[in-house]
């Protein structure tokens, strides 16, 4: 038995040489990146398979820390990173913010990337930078493949046109949900003039339960459509299930829900991160604050259910995405909608996220600019025609 | 052929189990240690089948994720690994004194993300206020009576109702969660967001220019004075008496309701002290998620440590190393993050495990002498 034990010790002794070594090479270019869960979460996978893509593209070398809670784990992980010798480090949750903020001042040598934040541009620090996409667009073209299908349901006496109501399951009652609901909310209205709208909010941005529960009290009270935004497939399945036709998010859900997915906007990330990775080698600045397009290739739609879409909605998805890529369409076209029955000529958005609120003039040439002034949406104005179910996260 | 070898041995069964009179010191830790060992090779093991990678890698990464480069100098991951096996310690060492009196507190997440809660609620409140010395003291104390508060109401209902404390003490959690993301709720920044991104105002000091020393230091001493309390205090003995048996405590004059209110109260103090060091001192920011379900391992460490805080250290330590350096793995060879529990769950059952060999003796039939472990 102690010959066993001396053999054993031996070993670890032999591990902890092993482990001494390691390599260390930093001739390429190398890039870390921080993920709040793992590719479980259809959020993060999102961001995954885009790191994946973009790096192996650009023949850079890329690093990961999955599972990283919004506190100073996150710091921890960047410090982590910038030990393994990353050049960018990229953070993908809203609550990283703060956090990777704190590791940028201390490591200026590396350039740190952060998803959905919000203070790159009046931290105005040389190695901080915010980015997001115009993903408004995404989900008003959603919207316009959901409004045609009421349409289709309306045709076949399936529904009246009053009874076209729609059921949106959200996260937090936030500027980027609020933006995310009522683009889509705008498609729908854009080809069916009739057309509500039950915002429900579950206080999670990733809870299968509760989002599966709000679709189906959704669809309880009369929600002949579903759609959501935050992260789990709770919502598609319970669609599935109720057979009540789905716009989903982050990607397709087809595979789980073939008779009730119609089609699903994303954020697509390998452009920014190729700009990025571009702007490093290159010894270029990156934008403090950068936005995503459907001309950047940043705002994609998945491939139409087989099932589920109304006839046409391809053809007028086209039409509909040339317009918003040439500027003859505007998603948030003072014209189309009205707050309080009244049409907007003026708002004061709070940009900059300080205390003293509203800051900035986001109305221009009958235009809410959203995304115009930072990356991450500021459109937070509840509109006619939408009802919050609950408003209490 | 069998019958006969039965009858002839006396009906002696092939192997029975014995409990081993008290094992030299030295020899119960080599058997851990070599669980501990056993137990890595496996978690290899395993990593090739997953990875399909070369075996000793595994464990060179596993090093890089626990304590970084240690080559090339630098000391960043050491002082993590300092502060979280520091933090993980501090929590076990508070539900010690519960469980050794049999007191299952499952509160202790709770107890410290109420402390935490009050330390961010000080920073943010009362930071224009009151000068900062005072600040700090004010941090402090809120934060340890918070949690003691949280303690002592289970404990409370345990001695006068004998509620279930298992229960009740999780349910308190869940309380503290909730107060917790509606606090930051309501004052998040930005406004709305539901998070609290950063308080600038109020953090704790930073000794010797290490963000983690403070934390370490402040722990260190808790050690201390927790295992005296534990062992050559009045209060230490009374907890173990009643840990052992209510009545026998009753009936050599302890006041049984007495000592459990007192302990939880101690108990819940400390986990807010904990909160308090991790708001302040290390996060500047507070979300349901701060305890990150350290007062659930917490529960682990203490009982692996067989609630003497010295081995409370060692253990804190390796759940430490295993989850930082399984997590190192995960994420270099593309495993998502079931691995790094996989792994820690098979060392944890190898220790678990090799106490059995330590406690008891297996003697096969004929055998003369025990067979040694």
């Amino acid at each position: 038995m102690k010959k066993i034990l001396a053999i054993l010790l031996a070993a670890v002794m032999l591990l902890g040489l092993t482990a001494c070594g390691g390599d260390q090479s930093d001739d390429t270019m190398k890039v870390g990146f921080i993920y709040l869960h793992d590719e479980n979460s259809t959020y993060d996978k999102n961001f995954m398979d885009a790191a994946k893509a973009a790096c192996e593209k650009m023949g850079v070398e890329y690093v990961q820390k999955a599972n990283i809670a919004e506190t100073n784990d996150c710091y921890d992980a960047a410090v982590e990173l910038v030990e393994e010798g990353c050049d960018i480090i990229f953070a993908d949750s809203f609550g990283h913010e703060a956090h990777i903020l704190k590791a940028a001042k201390e490591f200026k040598d590396v350039q740190f990337c952060h998803a959905t934040g919000t203070n790159a541009h009046t931290e105005n620090l040389d190695n901080f930078h915010n980015a997001f996409a115009s993903i408004y667009q995404g989900r008003y073209l959603a919207g316009v493949a959901a409004g045609l299908k009421l349409n289709e349901m309306i045709a076949n006496k399936e529904i009246t046109a009053e009874q076209a109501k729609m059921g949106y399951v959200g996260a937090f009652t936030y500027a980027e949900v609020i933006s995310g609901y009522t683009s889509f909310y705008l498609g729908a209205k854009s080809v069916c003039p009739t057309v509500t709208m039950d915002v429900q909010f579950t206080g999670s941005w990733y809870n299968e339960q509760l989002e599966k529960d709000a679709a189906t009290a959704l669809i309880s009270k009369g929600c002949v459509h579903i759609s959501q935004h935050a992260d789990s497939m709770g919502a598609p399945t319970a669609c599935e299930s109720a057979g009540v036709p789905n716009v989903s998010y982050n990607g397709s859900t087809e595979a789980a829900c073939p008779k009730t997915f119609i089609i699903s906007s994303r954020i697509n990330w390998e452009p920014y991160y190729e700009y990025m990775i571009t702007c490093v080698k290159e010894g270029k600045a990156i934008d403090k604050d950068w936005t995503g397009t459907l001309q950047t290739g940043s705002v994609e739609l998945s491939a139409l259910g087989a099932k589920a879409p109304a006839a046409g909605t391809a053809e007028k998805l086209e039409a509909v995405k040339t317009g918003l890529m040439d500027g003859s369409i505007n998603v948030f076209d003072v014209s189309t909608f009205t707050v309080g029955q009244k049409t907007l000529t003026s708002y004061k958005a709070d940009i900059d996220s300080n205390v003293e609120g509203a800051d900035t003039e986001v109305i221009a040439n009958g235009i809410f600019e959203e995304s115009k002034y930072r990356s991450a949406p500021y459109f937070d104005l509840r509109i006619d025609g939408i009802t919050l179910v609950n408003e209490k996260y | 052929m069998r019958e006969q070898v039965v009858r002839k041995h006396h009906h002696e069964p092939l192997m029975h189990i014995a409990k081993r009179d008290d094992m030299a010191w030295w020899k119960a830790w080599l058997i851990r240690l070599a669980a501990v060992l056993i137990a890595l090779l496996f978690v290899g093991v395993i990593s090739v089948i997953l990875n399909g990678g070369v075996f000793f890698e595994t464990y060179g990464t596993m090093f890089r994720g626990a304590f970084g480069r240690l080559g090339s100098g630098s000391t960043r991951l050491l002082w993590k690994f300092l502060q979280e096996t520091a933090i993980l310690l501090g929590i076990s060492l508070a539900v010690t004194p519960a469980f050794k009196m049999k007191f299952w507190n499952c509160g202790a997440e709770g107890q410290a993300l109420i402390g935490g809660l009050m330390s961010a609620i000080c920073m943010m409140k009362l930071s224009d206020s009151l000068p900062y010395p005072l600040l700090l003291v004010v941090t402090v104390i809120t934060s340890v009576a918070a949690g003691a508060v949280w303690g002592v109401i289970p404990a409370i209902f345990k001695a006068y109702y004998k509620t279930n404390e298992t229960l009740f003490t999780l349910m308190m959690n869940y309380i503290a969660m909730q107060l917790v993301a509606y606090y930051a709720y309501v004052n998040a920044i930005p406004a709305g967001s539901g998070q609290i991104q950063s308080i600038d105002t109020g953090h704790l000091p930073v000794i010797g220019g290490q963000a983690y020393l403070l934390n370490i230091l402040v722990i260190t001493v808790l050690t201390v004075v927790m295992a005296i309390y534990l062992k050559y205090s009045k209060h230490g003995y009374e907890i173990a008496v009643v840990g052992e048996s209510q009545n026998t405590a009753r009936y050599i004059g302890i006041n049984v309701k007495k000592v459990i209110i007192r302990t939880m109260l101690i108990s819940g103090a400390v986990c807010g002290l904990i909160g308090c060091l991790l708001v302040a001192g290390t996060d500047h920011s507070v979300n349901a998620n701060t305890v990150g379900g350290l007062g659930f391992t917490a529960i682990m460490v203490s009982w692996l440590g067989q609630f003497n805080p010295g081995i409370m250290i060692i253990m804190s330590a390796l759940i430490v190393f295993l989850d930082s350096g399984a997590a190192k793995v995960a994420d270099t060879f593309y495993l998502n993050g079931s691995y790094a529990d996989i792994v820690a769950g098979i060392v944890i059952l190898f220790v678990v495990g090799c106490e059995f060999f330590i406690r008891y003796t297996v003697k096969f039939r004929h055998a003369q002498k025990e067979v040694d472990a």
